[in-house]
């Protein structure tokens, strides 16, 4: 099979590769996502931390 | 060997356990992703009605199946945790929605470009396709739900009765292809034997090896950043090294 070929997958291109695309994509958001979640996380947790205040801050939110 | 597992259902112990775990999970999910796409693309033959769109299924099947079970999975731990109050469980059940969501998405997504070509319609309002979708809008309605409440213990106990109640719906999605003459097809991959070439087997159980281990993964990422908002006025939080630093 010559990659053209592949890339073409007889045809069916579009549909082949739009849902491999999308689940790849997808999948990348989920991941950064995640990780930008858990940064912000540790962020509050810093400035909570540094102004001594242990009280809650979800009011301000 | 004696491991007393109570001590990690407390989310202090639980956040170790899951940081060290993690990469355990997501490094052989990624190899396995690789493994299975290569089986799937170079490997397994074209199929002989279906032409090339048949390699969809790959990845259509494996997204499909867990997104069923991780809304079997969220619910039970929402019902842990309804039951026994335990914090640990509804956090787990909060981390499971979103990948449930995403695969509940991924299932219809893929789904719908694998019909237009074998079916020749992008949807049809087919018992199998209905009740995913019906599913997937359950999966929004708990995150929406709990996103909604303040109160967080009280956001679990709301997610957990709609979990719970829309877990009815998963076995509607599984046997609606027996129930029903709908136009999706039944399961090839029987316990009596199946039909299918051995290197689309192949692939389908790689890819879905690995999509299980992404799910475990992500969860335990995501479950880690929810302990750290909740538990955010405990001391042992405080004390954290990525915390201090």
């Amino acid at each position: 099979m010559n990659w053209m070929n592949f890339f073409l997958m007889k045809g069916y291109a579009w549909y082949v590769w739009g849902s491999y695309g999308v689940v790849l994509v997808v999948i990348a958001i989920e991941i950064a996502m995640v990780i930008r979640k858990r940064k912000i996380a540790l962020q509050q947790l810093r400035l909570i931390c540094e102004n001594g205040l242990v009280a809650d801050l979800r009011n301000k939110e | 060997m004696a491991i007393n597992w109570f001590k990690y259902s407390a989310p202090s112990t639980f956040y170790g356990l899951a940081g060290k775990l993690t990469p355990w999970f997501a490094w052989p999910s990624a190899i396995l992703f690789c493994i299975g796409m290569y089986i799937g693309f170079f490997i397994a033959p074209t199929d002989a009605t279906q032409g090339e769109a048949y390699r969809i299924i790959f990845v259509h099947v494996p997204v499909s199946i867990l997104s069923m079970l991780i809304y079997l999975i969220m619910a039970g731990y929402a019902a842990l945790g309804l039951v026994f109050n335990t914090r640990l469980s509804s956090m787990m059940a909060t981390a499971l929605a979103p990948t449930g969501a995403i695969f509940a998405f991924l299932s219809l997504w893929t789904g719908a470009l694998w019909g237009k070509p074998t079916w020749g319609a992008w949807w049809v309002w087919d018992a199998r396709l209905t009740t995913e979708l019906i599913m997937l809008f359950l999966y929004l309605g708990f995150i929406a739900l709990q996103a909604s409440i303040e109160d967080p213990r009280r956001a679990d106990r709301a997610g957990a009765l709609l979990a719970i109640v829309g877990s009815v719906n998963v076995p509607i999605i599984y046997f609606s292809v027996r129930w029903w003459n709908t136009l999706h097809q039944g399961s090839t991959m029987k316990m009596t034997g199946t039909s299918m070439h051995i290197a689309m087997q192949q692939a389908m159980f790689t890819m879905m090896a690995a999509l299980w281990l992404y799910v475990i993964a992500i969860t335990l990422v995501r479950v880690r950043s929810i302990i750290l908002e909740r538990e955010r006025n405990t001391q042992w939080v405080s004390e954290l090294r990525e915390v201090t630093l």
